[in-house]
């Protein structure tokens, strides 16, 4: 059999194709974004496109299992709080095509707002729960994913973690499978959830979790490693599987879990019993402890030692069970300066914050979920607070009416990226401009899904499957609320004067006003090869060190010597520091 | 064996996940059980990377903590400093000799620690630095520094005779740039005989 290497998310990808999944829709977030990008290589055999949000990918996917196919839908964590209400009903109305539903958590928050353990989500919602620990297993519990899904009429959890999602190792492959789609089929009670329906099928999942869990105590993905002479027992899923078994080897015995919900209760009792010292290995949250301690075993160790914050390691586990703590090997008194990401030379949002951050005295600025976050970060510091997609709009709402109550008089201004808006931003600006509110909505629009590595939107030229797409103009679609000509403009975020004029425009009008930036990513192909040979240039003899055109805070430029230096390899050319410096010494080669 | 655990670290764009893809690929090719575990997203907006590659007869852990590397190495002087606490007892670090400013360094908020190396140096008696970067520029282009890391890393880790390394690298560059990555890779083992 073959063997490749794939990341865990393209195992996931791999297992879909396999399964014969024929329908497969994401919203992109990082760790989870490849796995869609991996199934677009498999389009041929599996729809695949990216939803405007995850409710919406959850739901394009729900009606193709209702429909009898195989689908998946994949998105990061906090994706699945925006795609709870489909999955809580699936639950109930159950499939007919095998449904996984992938959440990527994001422990140590490496590129998230919070690390919510998504575990959680199976006994509130009723679904099966799969925790792969490595990208063997995201393949094999793929695809018995959608098989456990159509035996127990449930949609199927597959949580992995950032350190599942992208690390590699080598993996099994096999052929697709010839899974037929099953036929549609109309069947009101069960499909239509209406009090009278839903109450029925709320007994029926009950049953079948109660022969989910016979099933669970008996698979083969969760088993009993026993070795002799075993000083404890270790109960462990998902990556801290591999963690447990590197620090212990066979010094313990192991209960490896990959079917976490139902939990087979029968099967941890019969290994539990057997030790005085337990060991409960998780990351986040005590979601095995707490229901291993409700079976009574008291002699549990876990979260007392294992910290509930932040990704584990092998040496953080190490320290907490064993008490040997991590000591580097080698100190060097020398600070290494923190390297915080930032905005790419040529980035259109920098101009836009720049312009911003010189007005704080008449803006108070939100910000949402994208690259254009990292305008908080100083020098800029031109956003307030950002709490998740969409609320860079709605909440300026609340805010502005709490401003008022303080006799604060500064205008709320908030910032959605184009995806952002087509996310849920959209659903916020209905009710800016319905309630009329005395807010700024601005949409930074660079053409792209820019932070998560570029996947396409509703507003670019092709979609995932390279197909041309039927493209949404923001702009339109704005204008179409009715907030009237003179209460929209739409700016190159580079142009310090117009994006200076549509600022003070915004702060004097009553009311709502938007602001539509419109400049591509600067990392974009077409860009970059548009950009090629262009940068600017200080003329050294002329140049006074005054650092203004360091306050944009542009990768390319540096002060060395008293003068600004721009770096030819990394500036392409936008022009920006031109507009800053006072003295008229930085000029453009190239064009 | 015992697990080998290297750790890659440099800066969003200088290729070490490329790299990380092809030493992963050749271990394989060795028979190795092999794990390799990378770190992006804000990464890709000049932040700093990491990437850890574990290999031996059988891998469980992904990644790697405090004190667990043999090997690590850095594409920027800064980011081996970053790494240090990692390195295990005895363990080797090979460092470029380019320097990336962070931003705070750029607007003024920072001092860069130009002499990361000497003090390296003091501390770790392994300690080897490379001119990479320098190498690849005189190549025709700097971003072909991380091929110059692989070779030097594969020699320091004796894998250097095992396979056709050379086989590998040409399968995972683009053509048009294969050649250049090849004699990147011929003077990356001759600067550790250095």
């Amino acid at each position: 059999m073959e063997k490749q290497i794939l990341s865990g998310n393209e195992a996931v990808a791999r297992g879909a194709y396999e399964a014969g999944c024929a329908v497969a829709a994401a919203y992109p977030g990082t760790p989870s974004t490849e796995i869609l990008e991996n199934v677009a290589l498999y389009k041929d055999d599996i729809y695949c496109q990216w939803a405007c949000n995850e409710k919406v990918a959850t739901e394009i996917a729900s009606g193709a299992a209702i429909g009898g196919a195989r689908a998946l839908a994949a998105m990061k964590h906090v994706g699945m709080n925006v795609a709870a209400d489909p999955i809580f009903s699936m639950a109930y109305a159950g499939v007919n095509g095998g449904l996984v539903v992938v959440s990527a958590d994001d422990p140590g928050c490496h590129s998230s707002q919070n690390e919510q353990d998504n575990r959680l989500f199976a006994p509130h919602a009723k679904i099966g729960l799969l925790e792969p620990s490595d990208s063997q297993e995201c393949k094999d519990f793929t695809k018995l994913g959608f098989e456990l899904s159509e035996r127990f009429d449930v949609p199927m959890l597959l949580r992995m973690t950032t350190r599942i999602c992208h690390s590699k190792g080598l993996v099994e492959l096999q052929e697709r499978e010839d899974v037929p789609v099953k036929k549609y089929y109309r069947d009101i009670k069960k499909f239509a959830l209406l009090p009278s329906t839903a109450r029925n099928r709320h007994v029926a999942r009950e049953e079948l979790l109660i022969e989910m869990e016979a099933y669970a105590n008996d698979c083969p993905i969760n088993y009993a490693e026993y070795n002799p002479g075993a000083s404890a027992g270790v109960i462990t899923s998902g990556i801290s599987y591999q963690y447990a078994r590197e620090i212990f080897g066979e010094d313990v015995s192991y209960l490896k879990l990959g079917l976490t919900y139902p939990l087979p209760r029968k099967l941890i009792t019969e290994f539990a019993q057997k030790f005085e010292t337990l060991y409960v290995i998780e990351e986040n949250d005590p979601y095995l402890e707490n229901a291993i301690r409700a079976l009574g075993f008291t002699n549990v160790i876990g979260k007392e030692r294992i910290p509930i914050c932040g990704e584990l390691n092998t040496q953080i586990v190490r320290e907490a069970l064993l008490g040997i703590p991590a000591e580097p090997a080698y100190r060097v008194e020398l600070e290494a300066p923190a390297r915080p990401p930032v905005m790419c030379a040529g980035c259109g949002h920098r101009g836009f914050f720049y312009a911003l951050s010189r007005k704080l005295k008449r803006f108070v600025p939100v910000g949402d979920i994208g690259c254009y976050g990292l305008g908080a970060n100083p020098p800029l510091s031109a956003s307030d607070y950002s709490l998740c997609m969409g609320a860079g709009l709605s909440s300026t709402i609340g805010l502005s009416k709490a401003l008022a109550l303080q006799g604060d008089s500064r205008k709320v201004l908030g910032m959605v990226g184009d995806s952002t808006f087509f996310h849920s931003g959209l659903n916020s600006l209905i009710d800016v401009v319905s309630s009329n509110a005395n807010v700024v909505a601005c949409v930074l629009n660079n053409h792209i899904t820019a932070m998560t590595g570029h996947q396409q939107n509703p507003g670019t030229e092709i979609n995932l499957m390279g197909e041309p797409n039927h493209m949404i103009d923001l702009v339109k679609l704005i204008k179409a609320t009715d907030i009237g000509d003179d209460r929209i403009r739409v700016v190159d975020p580079l142009d310090y004067q117009a994006v200076n004029a549509a600022l003070d425009e915004a702060a004097e009008i009553e009311g709502p006003f938007v602001i539509v930036t419109n400049r591509p990513c600067a990392l974009l192909k077409e860009v970059a090869r548009a950009n090629a040979g262009k940068y600017c240039e200080v003329d050294e003899e002329k140049c006074r060190g005054c650092k203004k055109c360091l306050q944009i805070a542009c990768p390319a430029i540096s002060f060395a010597d008293g003068k600004a230096v721009i770096a030819q390899d990394t500036c392409n050319g936008c022009g920006l520091c031109m507009q800053m410096c006072n003295f008229d010494v930085i000029s453009k080669v190239g064009e | 064996m015992t697990i080998k655990s290297i750790l890659l670290v440099g800066v969003g764009g200088q290729g070490t996940i490329l790299i990380s893809k092809i030493i992963t690929a050749g271990l394989a090719e060795m028979g190795y059980d092999v794990k390799m575990s990378e770190i992006h997203g804000m990464s890709q907006r000049g932040g700093s990377v990491t990437t850890q590659i574990k290999y031996g007869e059988k891998v469980y852990s992904p990644n790697l903590g405090i004190g667990e590397a043999d090997l690590i190495v850095s594409f920027e002087k800064v980011e081996a400093l970053r790494a240090l606490p990692y390195l295990k007892a005895g363990g080797s670090l090979i460092m470029d000799d380019r320097e990336i400013y962070p931003m705070p360094v750029l607007t003024g908020d920072a001092v860069y620690p130009h002499e990361a190396y000497d003090r390296l140096k003091a501390e770790v008696p392994s300690v080897k630095l490379i001119r990479a970067a320098e190498t690849a520029q005189s190549l025709g282009n700097m971003r072909a520094q991380n091929i110059v890391l692989l070779s030097a890393m594969v020699k320091l880790l004796g894998l250097d005779n095992k396979i056709d390394w050379k086989k590998v690298v040409a399968e995972n560059v683009p053509e048009k740039s294969r050649e250049m990555n090849l004699a990147a890779f011929d003077a990356g083992s001759a600067m550790l005989e250095a």
